[in-house]
């Protein structure tokens, strides 16, 4: 199959920030609200004399990401000096990886509208944040700088040009983005600018008489920090791409332009240059002397790919298989934690039913899923709790428990939600509380009788417009037997008295 | 006898015994360094209040029997290009440090503390410890103490001739290509470098990261054991440090008067060659003797890459590091900043224009060059093969013998001016020394004589990676033999000395 003429052909540099608590080489915190310049030392303002350490959580976590990208872990990595000279880089060298950086010739599947695009990964390396650099406002003729950013650590994640239009990019961006947070290599905050892309845009323009492929000039858009900024500056240069190449298909060509570096403004949508070919910078790259390479133990390497969770899509998939629709499937995916969760709750309900094997697999995952996306969600929301800390205060084993009570009718399903934000608040297993609040359900027909007789008794009118027809009135009666049993009656029983009650 | 003639290991005896206070050590060094200083410019700052309240502290602590450290009262100096977080200046000889106060101190700093030692001042150094002579000192230069038209030497020419002119018992300094040894030699006292990662350079100035290393200098071989002793060790904070369960920090002092026997010590022909001045030649060749004369083997042996080649891959080394280091003096965060800039780039050349020396700007550019794009694998690359190669010569000596010995410099003080105006000549002042830091090994200097114009020569001992404890048992063994350390520059004397000497 022949490529379509002036196809876009992408590849894409992610930078994320590691969800370390501290900075890449000195115990300073990593905060984002800290007031500016108070979260530094003599280390990452590149005082005379300091030196570097490696912060070993985030090797670990720039591994871990490596490893879950399928990239192959080298036998050495090394550290080096990339020099330019700007006032929000204090050293006015980036410590990063150049020529051997930790993680090699990996891959990612992306799945794009229910297609699955493959993205080949270049390389995934290390290196340091710079700080902040603000103008003056009001035209001033000076800059300040904030270096409480300067040292935090960033991963660099550089793909193969495997990415065809602004969809697969966004698509690329946000699967980069969902690996990430689910590892919890990143908290992938992108309004905290945690995230941020620099795509290389090209278009495909046939081959040359040697047969090989010949290109449009590769522009590297800079610093694009959200997923809609992304799609719309490929989108943009695919289209400024055609319009150049069509208006001089001899001149607009990689090898007579080759790469230049562009600007994206977001309010008026178009991209500008920053720099030509001949603008390029000499980074005069260094092998940097004050840390020692990189070799990672082979058994560690194997012991974190092993510990790896299951992915995303992996997961994504089972669930499926599972009898789960997609949407569900997604969204009990979306985060590590709650997959995880979702799996030793359904597990956990197995063992305590009593019931059969059918009811485990389909009833058992519904009910399973809707506790977990409706009060689970609905609790981490309110208290503003991580999935951590709800798992710490009610393990899968709890509320298991507490969905057996409703599911065999101890309790009905309100009372359950009363029980689970009393188990969440006091933590305290389902059955002390249903116990203390006298909350058992009642399912006696003699006892529910009664309550029905009350409720027909204090409200005759309503008997009477049911009779006549109006329908309605049924629910306001179930709701006074209800009442009257103070919401421990079984609905179900009751609904059965009181339809026979009131004559069918 | 002047109380300044104590030696560091001497001073700590008197202290033990109560025979004398750290408070009179502190004085008779603040003393002579007022005599002294302005004649030799060895110390850029003098901290007299700081290190009389810390003098009468130790002796306070040892009135009230608490413990004390190794170094306890006694006093010492450090080379300007160590961090020391007490509000004195950190100026690494440099203008474009401007009024710039270290906001820590550096490790060896730390430990010097630590051990109770009193750090009365901070030494001058050429610019960055870039030279060779502490000519290119932006403020002055030290002079000899032997002979003070003539240079001490350097970098760390401050430290050697405060020591050598017994202003303080005992010194830091820093040696990236022979600034700890060459001045030792020129000056006539004991200088040692380390192992590359036996002491840390953290609040260590870079200048090239992969050479740089601290070491002490004394008048005696205990003394500079004393003060590696105090100073040696791992520091978290600095990755090429080396850990202590790889590499125990022995104790220096404790065997130092055992010779060590059999003794073979190799003698590299490469380091008799073209260029060694004959006196200073023969100066080497009777401490040599001595050695023979003590039961040792000379064994000839050949490092083929070592002086030849030394030279260019450290300077290839060496400046491509500095270019990268320096590259942070630039007038934004902190020191020197032009007053009179259009923009920014404007005030980053005029910054680093106004505030550098020429042989730093000379250093920086030649590093700039070699590793530009395209140049890189032709000079940076290459040099670390030749790096490889130097390191394996050594490994083979040291196969055959057990230490290496030869001149330290070329020739003896040189005088000042002379070799200024050629940046190359001065260059091969270092030509015997940079291979040590080439190939990490250990070096001393040990004083071994003098020319028949009274300067000082001294011998090089170089022996393998971590082996300092023998390497100064191995100088012992000469110094015992001799009494070359026992001689002082006749201005150090003193006023009364010298009336009673003439008498």
């Amino acid at each position: 199959m022949s490529e379509p003429q002036l196809a876009p052909t992408i590849g894409l540099e992610v930078h994320m920030h590691l969800a370390t608590r501290t900075k890449l080489f000195c115990p300073c915190a990593v905060e984002y609200d800290a007031p500016p310049n108070s979260r530094v030392c003599p280390v990452c303002l590149g005082m005379p004399g300091v030196l570097p350490v490696m912060n070993e959580k985030a090797v670990e976590l720039a591994v871990r990401m490596a490893l879950a990208l399928n990239c192959e872990i080298p036998d050495l990595a090394k550290w080096d000096r990339k020099h330019y000279y700007y006032p929000d880089l204090p050293k006015n060298y980036q410590i990063s990886e150049y020529d051997q950086p930790l993680g090699v010739g990996g891959w990612l599947d992306v799945d794009v509208a229910g297609r699955t695009v493959r993205v080949g990964i270049i390389r995934v390396h290390l290196e340091e944040d710079a700080g902040k650099l603000m103008h003056a406002e009001g035209g001033g003729n000076y800059s300040v700088v904030d270096l409480n950013r300067t040292g935090t650590p960033l991963l660099e994640i550089v793909s193969q040009p495997d990415i065809h239009s602004a969809e697969e990019a966004r698509a690329y961006g946000e699967a980069l983005r969902q690996l990430a947070v689910y590892l919890g290599i990143s908290r992938g905050d992108m309004q905290l600018g945690q995230m941020r892309f620099e795509p290389n845009v090209s278009l495909r323009i046939g081959s040359d008489a040697a047969g090989r492929p010949r290109y449009t000039p590769i522009s590297e858009i800079k610093n694009l920090n959200s997923f809609r900024s992304l799609e719309r500056a490929v989108a943009f240069e695919i289209a400024r791409h055609r319009e150049e190449y069509e208006a001089d298909p001899e001149g607009y060509t990689l090898e007579k332009l080759g790469k230049t570096t562009r600007g994206w403004r977001d309010d008026s949508g178009l991209s500008f240059l920053q720099r030509s070919k001949e603008e390029a910078h000499d980074y005069r790259y260094l092998p940097e002397p004050d840390l020692v390479p990189f070799m990672p133990d082979r058994k560690w390497v194997d012991e974190l790919r092993a510990s790896l969770p299951e992915l995303p899509a992996q997961r994504i998939a089972r669930y499926i298989a599972m009898g789960l629709s997609a949407e569900i499937a997604q969204a009990l995916a979306d985060e590590n934690l709650i997959g995880q969760y979702f799996d030793d709750l359904t597990k956990a309900v197995a063992r305590l039913s009593k019931t059969s094997g059918d009811w485990v697999s389909t009833r058992g995952n519904k009910v399973c899923h809707d506790w977990i996306l409706q009060h689970v969600r609905r609790t981490l929301n309110e208290k503003k709790d991580d999935m951590g800390e709800f798992r710490s205060k009610m393990p899968a084993e709890r509320l298991a428990e507490l969905i057996q009570l409703v599911e065999e009718g101890k309790i009905n399903r309100n009372t359950g939600v009363e029980v689970f934000n009393e188990m969440y608040a006091a933590n305290k297993p389902a059955s002390k509380i249903v116990e203390e609040k006298g909350l058992v359900q009642v399912a006696d027909s003699g006892a529910i009788e009664a309550f029905v007789d009350q409720a027909i008794a204090a409200n005759a009118k309503a008997v009477e417009d049911y009779r006549g027809g109006k329908k309605a009135s049924f629910g306001r009666l179930m709701g006074e037997a209800m009442k009257a049993s103070g919401g421990k009656a079984n609905p179900q029983v009751v609904k059965e008295i009181l339809l026979k009650k009131l004559g069918g | 006898m002047n109380l300044t003639d104590l030696t560091a290991c001497q001073w700590r005896d008197a202290l033990r015994e109560g025979r004398t206070s750290s408070r009179e050590a502190t004085d008779a060094c603040l003393a002579a360094i007022e005599r002294l200083n302005p004649i030799l410019r060895a110390f850029l700052s003098v901290d007299a209040d700081g290190a009389r309240r810390c003098a009468d502290e130790v002796d306070r602590r040892r009135a009230a029997r608490e413990p004390l450290g190794l170094l306890a009262g006694i006093p010492v100096a450090v080379k300007d290009n160590m961090c020391t977080a007490d509000g004195q200046p950190t100026t690494c000889a440099s203008r474009i440090l401007g009024s710039w106060r270290a906001p820590y101190d550096a490790h060896v700093v730390e430990r010097l503390r630590a051990e109770g030692a009193v750090i009365v001042g901070k030494t001058n150094l050429d610019e960055f410890a870039m030279g060779s002579s502490t000519e290119n000192s932006a403020f002055g230069t030290t002079r000899n103490p032997w002979d003070t038209e003539r240079v001490p030497g350097g970098s760390s020419g401050g430290s050697a001739a405060a020591v050598a002119a017994r202003m303080v018992p005992f010194a830091l300094g820093s040696d990236t290509g022979g600034s700890i040894r060459q001045p030792a030699a020129l000056c006539g006292v004991v200088g040692l470098k380390p192992t590359y990662g036996r002491v840390s350079r953290y609040g260590l100035v870079a200048f090239a990261s992969s050479l740089d290393q601290i070491g002490p200098f004394g008048r005696t071989v205990a003394d500079a054991a004393l003060l590696l002793q105090a100073t040696a060790g791992h520091d978290p904070r600095d990755s090429t440090s080396v850990s202590e369960k790889d590499q125990p920090v022995p104790d220096y002092l404790a065997a130092l008067d055992e010779p060590v026997l059999p003794l073979r010590i190799g003698v590299p022909r490469e380091f008799f060659g073209a260029g060694l001045d004959p006196e200073v030649e023969a100066v080497v060749r009777a401490a040599l003797a001595v050695y023979e004369r003590l039961g040792a083997r000379l064994v000839e042996v050949s490092l083929p890459h070592s002086t030849e080649f030394a030279i260019a891959t450290y300077y290839i080394v060496a400046t491509s590091e500095a270019s990268s280091n320096l590259a942070r003096y630039d007038g934004v965060h902190y020191g020197r900043r032009s007053s009179d800039h259009a923009d920014m780039i404007d005030m980053y050349m005029r910054s680093r224009a106004q505030g550098f020396g020429d042989e730093v700007k000379r250093r920086i550019m030649l590093g700039t060059y070699a590793l530009s794009a395209g140049y890189y694998d032709a000079y940076y690359k290459k040099a670390l093969r030749v790096r490889r190669l130097i390191r394996r010569d050594f490994e083979e000596a040291f196969r055959r013998v057990d230490c290496i010995m030869g001149p330290t410099s070329p020739t003896a003080a040189f005088r000042i001016g002379e070799r200024a105006a050629d940046p190359l000549a001065m260059y091969l002042s270092d030509v015997y020394t940079v291979s040590a830091n080439l190939a990490a090994i250990p070096g001393a200097s040990l004083p071994c004589g003098f020319t028949r114009a009274g300067l000082p020569v001294g011998l090089q001992i170089l022996s393998d990676v971590f082996t300092e404890d023998r390497l100064l048992r191995i100088a012992r063994m000469y110094e015992r033999e001799t009494d070359w350390s026992g001689r002082a520059p006749p201005l150090a004397a003193g006023p009364t000395a010298r009336r009673g000497g003439a008498a």
